[in-house]
This record gives C-alpha cells, structure tokens and sequence, in this order.
C-alpha cells in the first residue's frame, strides 16, 4: 500500500508540475501543447535522442542513488557534487597515467572511482559517528574541499593541451563510451555507465531489502539507540553507510567525466550532486523509483535545448518545471492526505 | 446532570482493526471519569479523536450540549479541550515558558512578550500546587516536572476538559501522590477530567465514575464507588484476574551474576553508583528497589554496556564482562528489558516482524551469509506475537509505531524471554500494561526463575518488588542500603530504606 501511495505521489507531483509548467509558458506568450510536444521531442525523438537522454539519466541514476542511501539510512548527504568530483577526478587520472586493456582500464578507473568517493564520504562519516558533527554542514563543506583539490591539480598534473582550466583528453582504451553503443543510438553521448547504472540499482535495491547489512543500516538511521541497544556498532554504520553512498557518488563521477564527457573542467561543481537530491525525493527513496525519475529528468534536460532552438520559450522554462516538479515532491504530505480521502470515498462507496 | 462532553456511537477502524466500535462515552462538568480497558483497547485512539488527532469514521461529539466537528487540535483547544499524551510532547532545549506559549505566543510587535506569559505561568502554577519554574529548561527537570507543564500548557490554554493518557505510567510513587493531589485541585476549580490509568487503585482513589472498554467496545460505565477493583478488572479483560503472583519456593543455585565495587558516572558526569556489589543466582528474581533516579538507570547501562564503568567488575557466568560488548553479553546469555520502551526497545518504524530479530537477525535461521529470511522471521513473529498476546491490526506487518503503547511494551518482553537468557535484566517490566497482561508477564518472569535461570527486576512499584522477589535489595543514592527477605520485611519500611532513612542488615 505505501508503494502505491508513493507511486500517486510522484505522479501527481509530475502532473502538477508540468500543470504549472504550461501555465509559465503561456505567460510568456507561448503555446504550452507546442511547448512540451517540442520538450519531449527533444528528448525522445529519435534513437540519438533517446540515448542522450539514457547518458543525463545515468549520471542522474547514481547520485540519486547516493543520495537516497543516504537518507534510508537516515543521513542527509548535501555531498554528491563534491565526491563526483573525487571519483572523476581519480577515474581521469588513472585513466590519464596508466596503459592498460580497455576492460582492465575500465576496471580499475572504477574500483578508483568508487573507492575515491566511499573515502571522500567517509570523512564526514566518521565526523558524525564520532562528534556528532551534522552531515549536512560536513558533506558542503567537502563539496568545497573537493572543488579546490580539482581545480589545482587537473592543471598541476593534467593539464589540457590548449586549456589551463581542463585536462587532457580521455584516451580511447579509457573512455566508457563504446563503438557498440554509440552506433546503436547514433552516435550519442550514451556510454558504458548505463549498465553500471542499472547495476548499481539492482545491488542497492538487493543491500536495502535482503540483507543483514541494509536491516542494521536502516534499524541505525531509524532509531540509533535501539540500535546501539541491539548490539549494532552505530559509528561503524554511519561511517559504512556515507562510503557507500559516496562509493555511488564516485562512480556517478567515473561516468561523467569519462563517459558523459571526454575531459574535466576546473571551477565547476557538477549540477548532478544536487539534483540527485530531487531525483531521489521523486523516487520516494526507493532505488527503482529513483531509476525512473532519473530517466524522467533525464527527458527534460536533454528536451529543454530542443524546446529552446525550436520556440521562444526560454529554456529556464524547464528548469522552472523541473522546480515546481520537487516542490510538488518535497510537499507531498498534501498528496498523501489526498490519497487517503480519496480510498477513504471509494472505500465507502464500494 | 449536565455533561460538558458527550462522544455519541463513535466508531474508527484502522486497517485490519476496528479500533473503536460504536463507543459512548459522557463527561459530567466537574467530574473525574477513569477509562478502563486492556492493551489496544482503543482509549488512546478515543481521546485522540477527542481531541482532534484523529477523525472518526462515524458519531457525533457534543461538547456543552453543541454538536462539534473537531478537525484539528487546535479546534479541540478552542473548545477549551487540553490533553496530555502518553509520550509527551515537548522541545528540549525550550524553556517551559517558552513550551507553554508555543503556537500562541503573546507578542509586542515582532518581539515576544514573555513576561507577562511568565508571570501568568507562575499564578497558575502557584494557584494548583504545581510548583513550576517557569525558566528551567526542560531537558533540566525530571520527568515528574514535564508532565507538569503538559498540564500547564493545557491550563495557559484555558483548558476546562483534561485528557490524561496514562499519566502515572512514567511516575514514581511519590510523584503519583502528587498529581492526584494536582488532579483535586484541579477538579476543586470545576475542570472536568479523563482519566486513562491501569492502575485500579488510582481509579478508586480518584475518580467518580469509570467506563470500560474491551475490544473496542463499551462494556459499561460505573459508579467507582459502588464496584471493587476486582470486578472492575473482570469487566475489562472478561475472566478472573488473579492479582497475587503463584510461586513456590525454590533454593537458589550457582551465582550468575557478579558484581564488584562498581562504580559508575552519570551523563552530568556525577557518580551514579558507587561500590555497588551485588550477586543474582540462578533461579531466583531479585528485585532492586529505589526511588527513580538513584543510580538504578545507570547501574543497568552498566551492565549491559551500555555505559562504560568507571571501575569495580562485572562477573557473568564466571566471565569477566566488565567492558565486553553490548553483542558480546547478549550473545552470552544476557537479555533487557529497558526502561524506555520507545527510545531504546524498538525501531518503531520497522515492522513487529523486523522488530522481533533486532539482537539476533544475524543468526540463522533468521538470515544465511548475509542474505534475510523472511520466512523464518515472519515465522518467528508470528510464534511470539501468539504466545505473548500481542495484538496489532496487521499481524507480524504492523509498523511498531501504530501499536497501542501496552502491545509494543507486551513485544520487547517476549522478544527477550525468546532468548531463553541467562540472565534477564527487567526494567519497569509491566509499565503500561493491563492487569490481565501484568498477570501474565510475571508467570512468565517466574518461569524464567523456575527453570534455573536468574532475573534481576528493577521496578519502581513497590507491589511487584514485593510480589516478584526473591530478595529485594534497595539502591539509595547509588548505594546499596540494604538487602532483605520479601517475608521478613514489608513495603514500609522497604519505603524508608529507599529514602535512605533505615539501614537493614543482609539477608
Ligand atoms: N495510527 C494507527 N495506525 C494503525 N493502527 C493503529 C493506529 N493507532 C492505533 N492503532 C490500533 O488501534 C488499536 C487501539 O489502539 P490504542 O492505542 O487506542 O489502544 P489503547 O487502548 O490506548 O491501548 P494501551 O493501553 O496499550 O495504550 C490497536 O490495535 C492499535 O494497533
Ligand atoms: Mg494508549
């Protein structure tokens, strides 16, 4: 029954969304039905599309993921942005320095990829589990950290060769698009990170439900005292629980900078950390449901540039969408109220 | 007779459980009226109703006669309806004066005007004995002290009806006798008081009527004055209740647990206990008996490492567990059933089932190489929740926080006796719990005792120390003052050994 409700929400929150979203667009003058057949044609018109919507999505899918980890095991990472940015940059340096098969290389840029987000998270973890010190004021502050640490040594060691302010170019035995892929759609940006991405779903969604690990996870983030009463190491647990969910972040990192993109920039935390937050708040916390409303913002960002060239409407509009769309999530509580008078009526009828 | 609340036929159903079936209920003006009934019964969810919390399926409320819609509660405080709930609800780190004007703070522009709220509290609380500081921080005072200003917080409001949900649950003896008196005081100024308590001998000393219910029903409605506290507890669980505990006598065997010059700090960082020893045996319940506050929370933290040990040893079954892990003691035979049943005994957002593995979901059959077994889990709590009577509307699915506070207290002891421990270490076993469940919590205590395990009873009711023990010891100010035979002995001067006035030699 909870899944049913969480399922309404979103949904409601989706229509009421793109409700006030033809309602801005015919403020602006434009034609809302035009607006939006243009905004998903842009992100699902043809095979290429498609597959540039799947590559937005994937990086979506992992830190929303992270994100929503987190909060199951009742932690608030504001941290995705920071640790992407650790995993890109040590998948980018591996990728960078070593010589290696494509599948070893591949490999071993995530393991560092994942390994380098998981410490990166840790570090707040332990700050928690040991001073109590709040994780969303830890994890912005190593958003920062890890901004700064990029941004001096992609051009200490990486630099690009006609930019200071990005790296080198990925090598091809480095990079996780693949022939096989990019053909199929096209020529898209669409790369190896979406089978990660749908992995990475499935064990999250195999930790949460089945296994002792995501039973103590949980039973720590619900009610820590009980835990600790039960015999469950509580720092261990917080610290374990941020690593993975920034091991997710990391890998989401991996698959931007060398999937997504072919190189790093300095000066720039990823838009991705943070809208993992909304991705996960539309998703109800449920790795599946995370999945598809990645999938779903995956459309609007890869539609809103076509929207763009193809009406007036500016592409702010669809921002603007994608922000009534998480205000709508985040007030849920009036949806869940009108779930239940609503079975409450069917109920009385029936 | 003029009644100020008349709540006519209401029904509410939860799913899988009507919990209130077509309930009457009237309130005379000035009257105290006591509502009886077993563990899920229904009464929280009635006066929630009352009060706004919860909106009733079908039935009519009148309050002074008029037919009411109570949405919300504030609706409810309008009406001049104030209620103290069973876990209180209170910000910590406010003042109480800051608690009491939350949501209706008097303001100067946009500056608060607590003086003048202040000031208010004070006269109110002088004028019903309540002896507030209406500057203590709330996380300062006991727990006595927040229950008071709940009801402060009802009287700023103007409050004429007062809904209590098991008020002395969370007291000790003396404060009990302290808020009846606050209660006659009250009733003295006309307020009209409901009254949810399991405790029958409060009903008799306090309340004018009494309305039982069962299963969500009414069985009837009293004179308490008229009826004995036998039938009461008959019309409420529907058979005989039997109030003394039936226990044979039995020689104590080999000591189970040992405790040496134990010294232990509190969180304020004062000695808690200090040079405590202390040994329990196998087949016997030793009771402690202490007025609340006197070291017993931290001796029990402890013992169950839940808090470090400044020095002295623990001896269990001839192990030194002094600083061994929480795991560690449970794996090797200890059980507890903690004070604070909300805070630490369950997950209340987990479900029954979830709930009932919360020490042992590492073990098999319960999980395999890291993987759960449902099956084995729902099994297991289906056996438990049977045995142990545990009623919730969706069986082993129901989410901890939707059960009655006596059913989730009836769920940690079966879980802990499911252990077969050892040693079971009983805080406040029976807090909340129906006559007909206490009953059968302490056949269950005894049995432990019977089949040659060893039960350490730590309870503020001084009844279930004296019916339960096999020696009671008393534990003042951190200190054991004394250790006697429940035969030789007798509540009052147990009562004065708590106080630390007389000193008794050992048993
Ligand atoms: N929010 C809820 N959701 C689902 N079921 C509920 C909810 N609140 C109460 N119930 C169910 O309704 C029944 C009555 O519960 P209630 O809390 O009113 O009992 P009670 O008489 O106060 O018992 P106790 O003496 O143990 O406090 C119980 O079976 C309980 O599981
Ligand atoms: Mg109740």
């Amino acid at each position: 029954m909870n899944r049913t409700r969480s399922l309404f929400t979103a949904l409601a929150a989706v229509l009421l969304g793109l409700v006030a979203g033809a309602i801005f667009m015919a403020l602006t003058g434009a034609d809302p039905f035009k607006g939006y057949s243009f905004l998903f044609r842009g992100g699902l018109m043809n095979l290429e599309r498609i597959g540039n919507t799947l590559a937005s999505a994937t990086t979506l899918v992992l830190t929303g993921l992270s994100v929503a980890f987190a909060f199951r095991t009742g932690l608030f990472s504001i941290g995705a942005a920071g640790q992407m940015l650790i995993g890109g940059l040590v998948a980018t340096a591996l990728g960078l320095s070593l010589e290696l098969s494509k599948p070893l290389m591949l490999f071993v840029m995530l393991l560092g990829a994942a390994l380098g987000g998981a410490l990166w998270a840790s570090i707040p973890g332990y700050l928690k589990a040991k001073f109590n010190v709040h994780e969303v004021v830890s994890t912005i502050m190593m958003n920062w950290l890890a901004y700064w640490v990029v941004y001096y040594s992609i051009p200490a060691y990486f630099k690009g060769t006609f930019l200071e302010t990005e790296s080198r170019r990925i090598p091809e035995y480095a990079s996780l698009r693949v022939d096989w892929l990019s053909d199929l759609f096209k020529g898209s940006y669409i790369n190896l990170g979406l089978i990660l991405a749908i992995g990475a779903t499935a064990i999250i969604a195999l930790i949460l439900n089945r296994t002792t690990l995501g039973y103590e996870l949980k039973a720590v983030g619900f009610n820590r005292h009980a835990a600790e009463y039960a015999g469950i190491d509580v720092s261990r647990n917080i610290i374990m629980a941020l690593g993975i969910s920034g091991a997710l972040a990391g890998l989401a990192g991996a698959t931007f900078y060398a999937g997504y993109s072919v190189n790093m920039q300095i000066g720039v935390l990823p838009a991705a950390g943070l809208d993992g937050i909304a991705v996960a708040l539309l998703g109800a916390n449920s790795p599946w449901g995370v999945f598809a409303s990645a999938v779903f913002f995956g459309i609007l960002h890869s539609g809103k540039g076509f929207m763009n060239a193809m009406t007036d409407i500016p592409p702010e509009i669809g921002d603007t969408i994608i922000a009534t769309i998480i205000y709508f999530a985040a007030t849920s509580v009036l949806f869940v109220r009108f779930y239940d008078f609503l079975r409450r009526k069917f109920k009385k009828e029936a | 007779m003029e009644h100020i609340v008349e709540m006519l036929n209401v029904s509410k159903s939860f799913p899988g459980i009507l919990a209130n079936d077509d309930i009457s209920i009237q309130l005379r003006k000035g009257e105290i009226h006591a509502l009886l009934g077993e563990n899920g019964a229904g009464k929280s969810t009635l006066m929630s109703i009352l009060f706004g919390l919860y909106k009733a399926d079908s039935g009519v409320i009148k309050v002074r006669g008029k037919e009411v819609q109570i949405h919300n509660p504030n609706v409810a405080n309008a009406l001049g309806i104030g209620m103290v709930h069973q876990h209180f609800k209170l910000v910590h780190n406010f003042t109480v004066t800051e608690n009491i004007i939350l949501g209706i703070e008097p303001v100067n522009g946009p500056f608060l005007k607590t003086a003048d709220a202040s000031r208010r509290i004070k006269e109110l609380s002088v004028r019903y004995g309540l002896d507030v500081d209406p500057d203590a921080r709330i996380e300062d005072i006991s727990v006595g002290m927040q229950q008071r200003v709940e009801i402060l917080k009802m009287l700023y409001r103007d409050a004429e009806v007062l809904i209590f949900d098991e008020p002395t649950a969370v007291l000790t003896p003396q404060e009990i006798v302290d808020l009846m008196k606050i209660m006659r005081n009250l009733k003295a100024e006309d307020k009209s008081i409901i009254l949810i308590t399991h405790k029958l001998k409060e009903i008799k000393a306090i309340a004018e009527r009494c309305t039982v219910i069962r299963r969500g029903k009414v069985v009837g409605t009293v004179d308490v004055a008229g009826t004995s506290t036998q039938v009461m507890a008959e019309m409420m669980v529907g058979r005989q209740v039997s109030f003394k505990v039936d226990k044979r006598d039995r020689e104590p065997g080999e000591v189970v647990l040992d405790i040496k010059d134990l010294c232990v700090q509190s969180s304020r960082k004062t000695q808690a206990v200090k040079n405590f020893s202390l040994q329990v045996r196998r087949g016997e319940i030793l009771g402690l008996a202490g007025v609340d506050g006197n070291g017993q929370t931290e001796l029990v933290e402890a013992l169950t490492g839940l808090r470090k040990a400044e020095s002295g040893s623990i001896l269990f079954m001839g192990k030194d567990m002094t600083h061994a892990s929480i795991r560690g003691r449970i794996r090797g035979g200890m059980a507890h059933i903690p004070e604070d049943r909300q805070k630490r005994g369950l997950v209340l957002d987990y479900t029954m089932e979830e709930n009932f593995i919360l020490e042992i979901y590492g073990l098999e059959p319960f999980s395999k190489r890291g993987f759960i077994n449902r099956k084995a889990i729902r099994a297991h709590a289906a056996k438990l929740m049977d045995a142990f009577d545990v009623r919730a509307g969706q069986g082993t699915l129901s989410i901890a926080r939707t059960m009655s506070g006596g059913n989730q207290q009836k769920a940690i002891v079966g879980r802990e006796i499911s252990h077969d421990p050892e040693l079971l270490i009983a805080v406040q076993p029976t807090r909340g719990l129906d006559v007909g469940s206490i009953e059968y919590i302490h056949k269950r205590l005894v049995e432990q005792r019977d089949g040659g395990k060893a039960v350490l009873l730590v309870s503020l009711e001084l009844d279930e120390v004296m019916d339960l023990s096999d020696r009671i010891a008393v534990i003042s100010h951190g200190e054991l003052t004394g250790m006697k035979l429940p035969a030789e002995t007798n509540e009052g001067e147990i009562g004065l050994m708590m106080a630390g006035v007389a000193s008794g030699g050992h048993a």
